[in-house]
């Protein structure tokens, strides 16, 4: 069996699993948000209705909560939503909710590795479809809606289907200035937006045991654009290091055997790869930085649970270094452990100094909620994870999808550069 | 089953057209309903009546996991999406929470049937008739799980230890 397959067995309680097999797994972990959270809430009220007890729920210690698409709130209903949730999770004794203005918060995904909520090996679902994130843990992580999750906060399980499995093996190290955000808009160029439909995306080979644990989450992050059921790399001591660091212990690694079967297995060689970007209206749209279309840019947009870990911050500050932004640019750095460090380490001030603006952690308008939508006609470079129609604001507003240094990069030109390329 | 046909003859018809993002933070399904496909076709609520039918192409539903696409879709009045395939959240999410039916077509009834066509699902013959055209088409079964909670009524409604 391969990992998923391992893990979904362990979950279910089989010796075995195979692709297509339909299993009730238990769940290790689940989130929900300020999005998904009220969503459960609404379908427990049609569940009282019908007679079905919502009470209790099976195991609040396994439930965590997090605030990220509409905080902080911005008006009335979204400020009434952070309220439900804080009821929420007061009712029911859920003791994990990081809320905005407490401390650590952020978004959903960023927090699931930022603070070890999710092991290697967990089942682990949450109420976004970016739940794939967390696959770079080891961990079965997938994205659910509001009647499956608010089954899974009643029964502790959910089914499944076991996915086909596609390997995406990457041979050898990244070159300098490319990042994982531009290997997988080329896979998602590659196979399309329902490419991966239903199956695992799981990558491989040297070039991803030479990534680091961020670099990886970025690779399962936009698994979710492929149409991926999930994303996920194996754990290596690289995860065991990273979640220690953040306060974990008892590693229950679970890895493929060595005749583990494949549906596919797509390799790419690292030194034939570019910066990338995917031009509007969808992430399969893509084409290398240096043939991208001379646009006139209104925004540059650092941010979301794909593009503000540290180490996309880090990356963007190595270019914004003692160079001043031609647009307007935000950095939304995606946790407050995140944005702590960054100040720690002089980020701050490097971003501020180049006319930056630095804004709380949010998912904010990554999905078109607040703080720095676009206007019709205006034109974003952004280091986010969708550019449909409508996505960031405006229906006629474009977003043009790039890794932190290429949105960086483009801050400072106005146009859409390459970072090699800048002087 | 019957009802009339709207049709979006593209491909990957996602959520953020569906139901815009700015709307997220509605639970209120019927205020839902009237921003159904506005990312698309501003006049889809004025349009649609109860018990019709969308038909599309690949990859209906891509994105997000947002349960209110298809709630605002089946708040419309809508009973069913024909589509060439879904995306897996979506599809998950109409049949869990009991929304409405995704009905996987071929090209041939992708092709043969046109906006406004009456059309019937038969899911017991796994057929799609359409009763303008007097054409019949097959429709993809249900996986055995998808069939029972569909028959049920929704996750909630399925036992699944009574197997």
């Amino acid at each position: 069996m391969n990992i998923v397959e391992k893990i979904l067995a362990r979950g279910s309680g089989k010796s075995s699993v195979s692709p297509d097999d339909v299993v009730f797994a238990n769940v290790d972990k689940v989130m929900v948000h300020d999005v998904s959270g009220p969503g459960v809430l609404k379908v427990f009220d049609k569940l009282k209705k019908q007679g079905i007890p919502v009470d209790k729920l099976w195991d609040p210690t396994k439930v965590w909560v997090a605030e990220d698409h509409f905080v902080p709130s911005a008006e009335k209903v979204s400020a009434e939503n952070v309220v439900k949730l804080s009821n929420f999770t007061k009712n029911y004794g859920i003791e994990k909710h990081f809320k905005y203005g407490m401390g650590q918060y952020g978004i959903c995904h960023t927090l699931s590795h930022e603070e070890a909520m999710v092991m290697p090996g967990d089942v682990y679902v949450g109420g976004d479809s970016h739940t794939n994130t967390t696959g770079a843990l080891g961990a079965f992580a997938c994205g659910l809606g509001h009647t499956d999750i608010a089954y899974v906060l009643l029964n502790g399980k959910i089914w499944f289907k076991v996915p086909e499995t596609i390997l995406f093996k990457l041979n050898g190290k990244l070159p300098e200035h490319v990042m994982a955000k531009d290997v997988i808009l080329k896979i998602i160029g590659d196979i399309g937006t329902d490419g991966g439909n239903y199956r695992t995306m799981q990558f491989g080979g040297s070039g991803i045991e030479e990534m680091s644990v961020e670099s990886r989450l970025t690779m399962c992050n936009m698994t979710t654009e492929a149409g991926a059921k999930n994303g996920i790399v194996e754990p290596d001591q690289k995860v065991i290091d990273y979640l220690s660091s953040r306060g974990a212990t008892n590693f229950n690694l679970i890895t493929g055997d060595p005749d583990a079967e494949y549906d596919e297995v797509i390799e790419y060689e690292s030194s034939e790869l570019e910066p990338t970007i995917a031009k509007p209206f969808s992430p399969e749209n893509i084409t290398v930085v240096r043939e991208a279309p001379s646009v006139e840019l209104d925004k540059s947009y650092i941010g979301s649970c794909t593009g503000a870990k540290y180490e996309d911050l880090e990356a963007a500050a190595k270019i914004l270094k003692g160079r001043q932004v031609k647009i307007r640019t935000e950095i939304l750095p995606a946790a407050i452990s995140i944005y702590k460090r960054a100040m720690e380490n002089g980020l701050l001030k490097i971003f501020l100094d180049a006319g930056v603006t630095v804004g709380p952690p949010t998912c904010g308008a990554c999905c078109g909620a607040h703080m720095g939508v676009l206007a019709k006609d205006e034109i974003c470079i952004s280091t986010t994870n969708r550019n449909f129609p409508g996505r960031m604001g405006h229906v006629e507003s474009q977003t043009y999808l790039s890794s932190p240094m290429v949105a960086a990069a483009s801050a400072v030109t106005g146009k859409i550069t390459d970072p090699r390329d800048l002087n | 089953m019957k009802g009339n046909i709207i049709k979006y003859a593209r491909d990957n018809i996602d959520t953020d057209v569906i139901i815009p993002g700015q709307y997220l933070k509605i639970h209120d399904y019927a205020e839902l309903a009237t921003h159904a496909m506005e990312g698309l076709d501003p006049d889809f609520h004025s349009k649609v009546k109860e018990g019709d039918f969308i038909l599309s192409g690949k990859n209906f539903g891509c994105g997000s996991s947002r349960e209110h696409a298809p709630i605002a879709l089946s708040h419309s009045g809508v009973k069913a999406v024909l589509a060439l395939s879904f995306a897996r959240i979506f599809y998950r999410n109409a049949v869990d929470g009991a929304f409405l039916l995704p009905i996987e077509i071929d090209q041939d009834a992708y092709d043969g049937i046109s906006e406004g066509d009456e059309i019937e699902i038969d899911i017991s013959q796994n057929e799609v008739k359409n009763n303008t055209k007097h054409q019949t088409y097959k429709m993809k079964p249900f996986s055995e799980i998808i069939g029972k909670i569909i028959e049920v009524g929704g996750l909630f409604k399925y036992k699944p230890d009574s197997d």
